[in-house]
């Protein structure tokens, strides 16, 4: 971590442990994790299935509790934040985007972008200059009438993102965001999030085990069976890997 | 305020299925005042016909009548004092005199009441008139229950026989000459009408009568000595009692009927809701608090059971005034139901009926709406992000 990140930390587990009942048994999802993660940063949390990226995003996001330990986001520890704290910490700070998207069907696209603000209580000049910024991140400014039924799965996928920056949240957590995507769309979808992570500084966490978007990773933290194996820095030799990924993807 | 946007605009988005739900609800909650109109109109017709026919306003008895001991009625009989003779003379009042007979249809014995009626009364709607158009033989009419029963048909010539107020046997020839239909049994069941004047003649109680029923509207202005007046709420208790009875099970099946429409409702709520988990579980992760997530599924099935109402009032309205004003063909068995059911009914709905029933249905939509979302609310996000029910 470099030194002026370690005055803006957003996120920092010590010790964090996650058990779940499994039938008489237990699994241990998450054991004795400590990161921290700065502003801006945008990192990625890899590991086979059942590693306990999920489970880590998903308490960082304030949607779970650690069973020891303690988890601190933005200031406030997880484990000590009441329900409504916590759905007021991921209403104003917070953004999420999820592999199966989970756009409000009902919705016309500007609609699901629209609804973080409307819940924020923002007047409807606002919101419209927003939304409309934030479809244009995701280059979706003309499907902004249709439903999500009408869309493909990455043009889904990047109104999810849009509706998880339109906020301008401080931290957005993306869980496997490519992984019902096609190569070519993976790559937009996380040029679009390397532009935001740019533009706004937000702070990117990822879950995946795709290599796609390890490419664009700056950080990789490796988990094993619910421990930390490895936290690198991402050489620029990255840069190089991604190139040839995209080659291979518009062959 | 936003809570009540999002639910309207999360009942429009959805489209068919809330079109499906609105509609499924409509039906119930129109077929639920249907029902009850009809049961409703079902009662009201029972009294309206027996006041028409036989109560008027309320009658005054001879001090000695009983109407369930016929033994009585040998002392049961006066000429009506005058204040009662005046609204008898006006048409406010028609007397009637009751006396026990027996005729013989199809060569069997039948116990009858003989009861005379003026013919030109204009009080109950007995087709009084009718016993005018006669020759010497004594004109008789009869019920299509006592028709039906003794074989009697219009033409008929039947012995009428009677004990006279000295005790003495007699008989004389009747003709039938008509049939009439009727709802009410009190003027039906074993008994034969005859003009009252020739009834007087034959049992020697020249102008005097058992009951004299008032008009509609007609109030007693006092006690009139040796008469004892019954109101119209005490001739109809038995029937209220009937009513009260039959009420009970008309009770039970308006429950059953909203219940059904409850199930109805909890059904595709529960279905649209638990389809819709992964969508609450993203209101969570988009910052819904619990109370907030409860009060948008809420409010949104509230919304339903209002739209509801609204489409059914938009051809329920029509439909129901229709049926109000054609009525229900009643089924031929009905007129053994114990009660004045005339062959068709006519639905009445009241406001209580209306208000109540839209109340009701709009309460039973929120209840059945709160208590699933209530449950998938207590799941947590992550649980609920991926469509755990438990």
């Amino acid at each position: 971590m470099k030194p002026e990140q370690e005055n803006s930390i957003l996120i920092k587990t010590e010790n964090l442990s996650k058990v779940y009942p499994l039938g008489l048994s237990t699994l241990q999802a998450l054991d004795c994790v400590n990161l921290s993660i700065g502003k801006g940063e945008f990192l990625g949390l890899v590991g086979p299935s059942g590693s306990g990226k999920t489970t880590l995003l998903n308490i960082i996001g304030c949607l779970d509790l650690p069973t020891s330990g303690s988890a601190e986001v933005l200031g406030n520890k997880v484990e000590l934040l009441t329900h409504k704290a916590a759905a007021h910490l991921r209403k104003n700070r917070i953004g999420f985007i999820f592999q199966t998207f989970n756009l409000l069907p009902v919705y016309t696209v500007y609609e699901n972008v629209e609804f973080p603000l409307l819940l924020l209580g923002k007047n409807s000049v606002i919101r419209k200059k927003l939304v409309i910024d934030a479809l244009e991140w995701v280059d979706l400014a003309d499907r902004a009438d249709s439903k999500p039924a009408q869309l493909s799965g990455g043009e889904c996928q990047r109104v999810a993102i849009a509706r998880a920056v339109v906020k301008k949240p401080e931290i957005v957590l993306a869980d496997e965001p490519t992984a019902n995507l096609d190569a070519e769309n993976s790559h937009h979808i996380m040029k679009t999030m390397v532009q935001l992570n740019k533009e706004l500084h937000t702070t990117f966490v990822f879950a995946t085990h795709d290599a796609k978007v390890m490419s664009y990773l700056h950080r990789k933290v490796t988990l094993v069976d619910g421990s930390i194996e490895k936290d690198e820095r991402v050489s620029s030799t990255n840069q190089s890997n991604r190139k040839r990924s995209r080659r291979r993807s518009r062959k | 305020m936003l809570t009540l946007k999002l639910a309207f605009r999360n009942i429009i988005g959805a489209g068919l299925r809330t079109g499906l739900n609105v509609i499924a609800l409509s039906f119930a909650y129109v077929t639920i005042i249907f029902l009850q109109g009809v049961y409703n109109g079902m009662n009201e017709q029972a009294e309206q016909a027996s006041i028409n026919a036989f109560y008027g306003g309320g009658q005054f008895w001879h001090k000695s009548y009983d109407p369930f001991d016929p033994l009585s009625f040998t002392d049961a009989h006066a000429i009506p004092p005058e204040p009662l003779q005046n609204l008898i003379i006006t048409q406010n009042a028609a007397q009637i005199l009751i006396w026990q007979g027996f005729v013989y249809p199809e060569g069997r014995f039948r116990s009858i009441l003989m009861k005379g009626i003026d013919n030109v009364q204009k009080v109950l709607s007995i087709p009084s008139h009718l016993l005018q158009n006669s020759d010497q033989t004594i004109p008789a009419l009869v019920g299509s229950r006592m028709a039906r029963v003794s074989g009697l048909k219009k033409g008929d010539e039947i012995i009428v026989q009677w004990r006279d107020v000295r005790g003495t046997f007699d008989a004389r020839e009747v003709k039938i000459i008509d049939v009439f239909t009727s709802t009410v049994q009190e003027i039906d069941n074993d008994q034969i009408w005859i003009p009252l004047h020739r009834l007087q003649e034959l049992i020697g109680l020249a102008d005097e009568a058992t009951i004299v029923v008032l008009g509609k509207n007609i109030q007693p202005k006092s006690e009139v000595i040796g008469w004892n007046f019954k109101s119209t709420d005490y001739l109809l208790k038995d029937l209220h009692a009937m009513v009260k009875a039959k009420t009970i099970g008309g009770s039970i099946m308006y429950t059953i009927l909203l219940l059904l429409a409850m199930l109805a409702i909890f059904d595709t709520q529960v279905l649209s809701i638990w389809r819709r988990r992964k969508e609450m579980g993203t209101f969570m992760e988009l910052g819904f608090t619990r109370l907030r997530l409860i009060s948008l599924f809420t409010i949104e099935g509230t919304l339903i059971g209002i739209l509801a109402a609204i489409v059914g009032g938009v051809y329920g309205i029509p439909l129901l005034t229709y049926i109000a004003h054609t009525g229900w063909a009643m089924p031929q068995v009905a007129d053994q139901f114990g009660f004045a059911i005339g062959e068709r009914i006519y639905p009445t709905y009241s406001i209580a009926l209306i208000l109540g029933t839209t109340i009701l249905v709009l309460l039973v939509t929120t209840v059945v709406s709160f208590i699933p979302t209530k449950k998938i609310a207590s799941l947590k996000p992550t649980d609920a992000l991926r469509g755990k029910s438990t």
